[in-house]
């Protein structure tokens, strides 16, 4: 989001402080004077990662602080991660698998690609799931994990802090 | 400093032979020990010697004397354990390094059995006695891990430790992502080259890389973890697409252990790995990444095993001991 505020001391805090109080993430903070902005305000970019459904709590709680919102840049899903699954997936109803992750509201399967060597033998699939935020694709991973173990599935996951 | 050698396998015979080749380290072998005999003399044994023997009669001296007689001879300052791991009961091993730590003799192994079945009680032990109890060859082969946990990152606080624990699957892997090779194919190859046991199960199944991850965990941390606590995924079910769908991302699968107390976490399983990543090794190899608060990351990598790579390690813990504990004439 692209913020102006006053050029003056206390205004960038005041900006920041209710990020962190509804559980926001800040990821950069991009501070310059522009020439052609007036002399008394000050426009800031802030990226940040926040759960979808405390965004609008959030920006009403900048704007309490005198902070003008001048532009939000959206990006829903910021995450994306990709696992891969091996077993009898079309047979255990891939599409239950599918769903079990849509149905969450906050992550979804954004991409699937299936090998499918040969009848009664293992598929093999790349996986890739979109989350909002970093522990939404926790929570996603962990449904995975569990629907995996219930159909009997083989997931290879990346290994933290490796993430291609 | 007199040393006594317990198990004339692979690994035992590789320390001969460097005992052998290498006087100049100033060990003398005062007591070897194989499975049906044994042969103790206080003012020094020729390793090459008792080489010879054991190739052409399979003995390594004359039956009648076993392991016990040599533990409670007591004509050594340090028993190097290296009878075959049992990684259920840690037997005969257990019971063979309680003893000597009972009277007040260091113990060095490669034995991965009682280090994962007993850590806690046996570092106990070894305490009370004021004596040494080193098991750098258990993990990692020539890789000197424990040595950097606790000597060379000593007073680092540890946040994980990754690592590539196996190499049999790793060469089973490395050869499934370079040439296409099926499972069954790499692991049918890995066997004709010696790389793998006639039963792989142990191995592809991940338990050995979990048994080296609970060896790691007590000895960092003190977690007091067993193997029921690991959770483990072998790599005998991935597919060769599984390889591929990696490759298309500029990645690969290797067989990862995975400690992070934090997180409760230990874990041993396939993992989807950047090409670059430290921890992407080909072969036998094994590597181990170790997180620290003042090192940052370090990243050991050498060889997982072989009778004189292990050697090294057993020769390392040797003579750490001497060095802290025996006065040398």
């Amino acid at each position: 989001m692209k913020l102006e505020m006053k050029d003056s001391p206390g205004q960038l805090v005041a900006a920041l402080t209710p990020i962190s109080e509804y559980g926001g993430n800040i990821i950069a903070v991009i501070h310059q004077r522009e020439p052609e902005s007036p002399s008394d305000t000050l426009g800031v970019q802030i990226v940040l990662e926040i759960a979808q459904e405390r965004l609008d709590a959030l920006v009403a709680a900048i704007k309490v602080q005198g902070v003008s919102i001048l532009r939000l840049g959206e990006e829903r899903l910021l995450y994306r991660q990709s696992v891969i699954m091996i077993g009898h997936l079309i047979h255990t109803d891939i599409g239950d698998t599918i769903g079990r992750i849509d149905a969450t509201g906050f992550a979804e399967v954004a991409e699937l690609n299936v090998h499918m060597p040969a009848i009664a033998e293992p598929s093999t699939a790349l996986i890739t799931i979109k989350a909002t935020t970093r522990s939404e694709m926790g929570r996603a991973l962990d449904i995975l994990r569990s629907v995996a173990a219930e159909k009997g599935l083989l997931i290879v996951e990346p290994l933290a802090g490796a993430e291609a | 400093m007199r040393v006594a050698v317990l198990g004339l396998g692979a690994v035992g015979k590789g320390l001969l032979r460097m005992l052998a080749a290498k006087p100049e380290i100033g060990l003398v072998l005062t007591a070897v020990a194989d499975s049906s005999s044994a042969c103790i003399d206080p003012a020094g044994l020729d390793p090459a010697a008792i080489l010879d023997t054991k190739c052409v009669t399979g003995r390594c001296g004359p039956s009648g004397l076993t392991a016990s007689d040599v533990i409670d001879s007591g004509a050594y300052d340090v028993l190097v354990e290296l009878t075959p791991t049992n990684a259920v009961t840690g037997e005969p091993a257990l019971t063979h390094i309680r003893s000597a730590l009972e009277r007040g003799k260091h113990v060095v192994t490669s034995n991965k059995g009682p280090i994962a079945a007993d850590h806690a009680g046996l570092a106990a032990l070894a305490e009370d006695a004021g004596v040494a109890l080193r098991y750098e060859a258990t993990v990692g082969g020539a890789i000197p891990v424990i040595h950097a946990i606790r000597d060379g990152l000593a007073g680092n606080r540890f946040s994980s430790i990754t690592g590539v624990l196996n190499g049999t699957c790793n060469y089973i892997l490395t050869r499934m992502d370079d040439e296409g090779l099926t499972y069954e194919q790499a692991l049918a190859e890995a066997r004709e080259l010696g790389y793998a046991e006639a039963d792989p199960t142990y191995d592809v199944r991940g338990i050995d890389a979990a048994i080296k991850l609970v060896i790691l965990a007590n000895t960092c941390w003190n977690l007091g973890v067993t193997l029921d606590d690991i959770a483990i995924t072998g790599i005998d079910g991935l597919t060769v697409d599984a390889l591929r769908l990696a490759a298309d991302q500029d990645c690969t699968i290797r067989l990862i252990g995975e400690v992070v107390p934090a997180e409760n976490l230990l874990r041993v399983a396939p993992r989807v790995l950047p090409r670059n990543h430290p921890l992407v090794i080909e072969g036998t190899l094994n590597a181990v990444m170790l997180s620290t608060d003042m090192a940052g990351e370090v990243t050991l990598m050498g060889k997982g095993a072989g009778s004189v790579e292990t050697a090294s390690a057993l020769i390392g813990d040797l003579i750490a001991i001497r060095d802290r504990y025996v006065e040398c004439g």
